[in-house]
C-alpha cells in the first residue's frame, strides 16, 4: 500500500516501504555523462573498486559534444578511458542521457535509477524511481550496486481536462512550478495523476517530470500503463514492473485544470516566477533556443516547424535534437529543412548552449527566450544575461517577431 | 574545538551555477574549482577567502544542477562549513558524501553581516556570534547522514564497511551531538 515511489521501491526490495524510512536499494542504472564521470572515475578510484555491474552503467556525451574546448576534449578522454578501464558497454554519443537512455531501452517501469546529472528525474515519466545525485554517490551504486534513500514523501498532481493547443506541456509543467514553488517539493517525489495524466503523451510526461528537480523533488512519476509499454515496444527485452499507487497517502495535493492553463513563461531568474506570456508580450528577446532534455523531442521539433515553415526568423535562433533518433525523425518529417529555411541554426544533439558552454553563449544584457528548465542568472553566458523558459511553441512564435509572443496570435 | 571565521553572507536559493558556473567546472582539479568558485556572482571570493572562513546564507543553498564540483570549489576555497537555513537535496548529499560541514538552521542566520567573525562549534553542531552571544544550534542530521558524516565521507564508510549496510562500532569513530542520529521527518534526505 502506497504512493508510487513507496511501491517501486518497495517492489525492489522485496517488502514493504514507508515514507521517512531510509533504504538501502539495488541500482538497475548508474548514468553519469561527460562532465560528471571524471569525477566519478576518481571517487571510485580512491574506493579501489571496480564498477560492480558493468552492464548496469552507462556513460553518455550529451553535455560539451563534440568537445568545445581543449578541457572538454580531455575530459571525454577521461571518461572514454574509464568506460575501457571498467569494461562498461555502453558509452553514448547520440543525445541528452535522459532522452537516449529510455531510446536504447534502458529504462523500464519500477527500475531505481540513478544520474549525475538533476534532471535524471526525467526518467520517471516511465514508471521508475530516477533521481539525480553527485559523482560520489555514483561511484558509490558502481561499487556496491546499491545507493541509499530516504524514502520520499509525495506531493500529488491531479489533472483534469486536456490541454488546449497550443498550450503544451512545458506551459503545464511551468504552472505546476509556480504553484509549488522552487523548493517546495524539496526531498519529495512529484506524482502526476488523474484522467489528465493518462492521456499524456510519453512526451509530454518527461517534460513533467524534467522539472521536478526545478521544485526541489527527489523524484517525479508517473504510474506506468499502456502508453508507457506502447512507448518501450521493440527498445527493450526486460520485464516492467506495472506499478501503481494504491491507497496512497500524500502529503500534497494540488488539482490543474488543464483547459484553463495558458502559454507560460517563467521570468527571470527563478523557474517558480511563471505568469502568462500574455502579460509580457513584447518583451526584447536576443537569442531563441528550442531543445533540451525538457523540450528537445520530435513534437517539440514539429510545433516549432508548423510555426516557422514559410516564414523568417527574426532574430538568432538555434535548435538542438535532444537525440539522434529525434534528428532523423525530425529531418525525415521535414521539420529540419521548414526550420533551416526559416533560418534557424541547427546544433547538433546534445544539450547545446542550456549550460552557457558553445552553441549559443548570451553577451551582456542579451535575453534568450528559450525551452529548457532553468532560467538562473548568467547560466547561459555572461552574469548580466537573461533567460526567459518557455514551450516550443512560445519560443517559435518568439523567433518570428524578435519579441517575446503568444503564440496564440500567430497560430493559423 | 571552536575557532574564529569570517562570515561570507548570501541571500536565498545560491544555486551551482553560481557556486562553480558550467563554464569553469569542465575540470576535476580542486586548486582550478577553488579559483572558479563564486567566479561571476561574487568576483572577488576567490581572491580574498581565507581558510576557516564560513558562508553563511538563506534557504535553499545549493540548488540547481548535481555537479559535485560545487562542493570541492567551496572546500578547496578553505571555507570550514556552509550555514543556512536549508539546503537542496542533491548539494547536501554531495557535501554530507565529501565531508564538508553543514549547519542547518534559522535562527542566528539572518542577522550575520557580510565579513563578521563568528565561532564555530563543528562537533557541537553551533555557531556563536561573539558580540551578541547569539547562537545558531544545527538541525542534527539524519540518522543515515550522521553515520556517513561519522566516518568522514561516504567512501570512507564504504571502504570500512564493504557497503552502505553494516552496524556502526566504536570502531568507526565517535558519535558527537551533531551527528547522533535524532533525526526527524523533514532534515533527512
Amino acid at each position: 500500500m502506497g504512493t508510487l515511489v513507496e511501491e517501486i521501491l518497495g517492489a525492489r526490495l522485496g517488502r514493504p516501504v514507508a515514507a521517512g524510512e531510509t533504504v538501502v536499494v539495488p541500482v538497475d542504472l548508474v548514468m553519469s555523462h561527460d562532465t560528471s564521470t571524471p569525477l566519478a572515475a576518481e571517487a571510485l578510484a580512491r574506493l579501489g573498486r571496480p564498477v560492480a555491474h558493468p552492464e548496469r552503467a552507462v556513460v553518455v556525451f550529451d553535455h560539451i559534444t563534440p568537445p568545445a574546448t581543449v578541457a572538454a576534449a580531455e575530459q571525454q578522454q577521461r571518461a572514454r578511458a574509464f568506460v575501457a578501464q571498467q569494461g562498461i558497454p555502453r558509452l553514448l554519443t547520440d543525445g541528452i542521457s535522459h532522452q537516449v537512455l529510455p531510446e536504447h531501452g534502458l529504462v523500464v517501469p519500477g527500475d531505481v535509477v540513478v544520474g549525475a546529472d538533476s534532471h535524471t528525474v526525467t526518467l520517471g515519466a516511465f514508471g521508475a524511481v530516477a533521481t539525480g545525485m553527485g559523482s560520489t554517490d555514483v561511484a558509490v551504486a558502481h561499487a556496491t550496486g546499491e545507493t541509499w534513500l530516504r524514502v520520499p514523501d509525495t506531493v500529488a498532481v491531479r489533472l483534469a481536462g486536456r490541454l488546449q493547443p497550443p498550450v503544451s506541456a512545458k506551459d503545464l509543467v511551468l504552472e505546476v512550478v509556480r504553484r509549488i514553488g522552487s523548493d517546495g517539493a524539496r526531498y519529495q517525489a512529484v506524482e502526476y495523476t488523474g484522467e489528465g495524466a493518462a492521456a499524456l503523451s510519453m512526451g509530454e510526461r518527461m517534460t513533467l517530470c524534467n522539472l521536478a528537480v526545478e521544485m526541489g523533488g527527489k523524484a517525479g512519476l508517473f504510474a506506468p500503463d499502456q502508453v508507457t509499454l506502447d512507448w518501450l515496444a521493440g527498445r527493450t527485452d526486460r520485464p516492467p514492473r506495472l506499478l501503481a499507487p494504491r491507497a496512497p497517502a500524500y502529503v500534497r495535493e494540488e488539482v490543474v485544470r488543464l483547459d484553463a492553463v495558458e502559454p507560460m513563461v517563467a521570468m527571470p531568474p527563478a523557474v517558480d516566477s511563471g505568469r502568462p506570456v500574455r502579460e509580457v508580450t513584447g518583451l526584447p528577446v536576443d537569442q531563441v533556443f528550442i531543445g533540451t532534455c525538457t523540450n528537445g523531442r520530435l513534437e517539440d521539433f514539429a510545433v516549432a516547424a508548423a510555426l516557422l515553415r514559410g516564414r523568417r526568423v527574426a532574430v538568432r535562433t538555434v535548435a538542438a535534437p535532444a537525440s539522434r533518433e529525434v534528428y532523423l525523425a525530425a529531418l525525415r518529417a521535414g521539420h529540419v529543412e521548414a526550420l533551416v529555411e526559416a533560418g534557424v541554426l541547427l546544433e547538433s544533439p546534445g544539450c547545446g548552449p542550456c549550460l552557457g558552454r558553445h552553441q549559443g553563449v548570451l553577451g551582456p544584457g542579451e535575453r534568450a527566450v528559450t525551452t529548457m528548465s532553468r532560467n538562473f542568472r548568467g547560466r547561459m553566458g555572461h552574469p548580466d544575461s537573461e533567460i526567459c523558459l518557455v514551450s516550443p511553441a512560445t519560443a517559435a512564435a518568439t523567433a518570428l517577431r524578435g519579441r517575446l509572443t503568444d503564440p496564440r496570435e500567430v497560430t493559423g | 574545538m571552536s575557532a574564529a571565521g569570517r562570515v561570507w553572507r548570501f541571500g536565498d536559493a545560491v544555486n551551482t551555477d553560481q557556486i562553480i558556473p558550467g563554464r569553469a567546472n569542465v575540470t576535476t582539479d580542486p586548486a582550478a574549482l577553488a579559483r572558479g568558485c563564486f567566479g561571476e556572482c561574487r568576483p572577488e571570493f576567490a581572491a580574498r577567502v581565507r581558510p576557516g572562513d564560513v558562508i553563511v546564507a538563506g534557504e535553499d543553498f545549493g540548488c540547481g544542477s548535481s555537479r559535485e564540483h560545487a562542493v570541492i570549489a567551496i572546500q578547496a576555497a578553505g571555507i570550514r562549513a556552509v550555514v543556512a537555513a536549508s539546503f537542496a537535496r542533491i548539494f547536501f548529499r554531495n557535501a554530507v558524501n565529501l565531508g564538508l560541514p553543514l549547519l542547518e538552521g534559522t535562527a542566528a542566520a539572518g542577522t550575520l553581516a557580510d565579513g563578521a567573525l563568528i565561532e564555530l562549534d563543528l562537533a557541537a553542531g553551533r555557531l556563536i556570534e561573539p558580540t551578541t552571544g547569539a547562537v545558531l544550534q544545527s538541525r542534527p542530521l539524519s540518522a543515515f547522514a550522521a553515520r556517513i558524516a561519522r566516518h568522514g565521507g561516504v567512501l570512507d564508510l564504504v571502504r570500512a564497511h564493504g557497503s552502505l549496510r553494516g552496524d556502526c562500532s566504536a570502531a568507526c569513530g565517535p558519535l558527537t551531538p551533531a551527528t547522533t542520529p535524532q533525526g526527524g521527518p523533514t532534515d533527512d534526505r
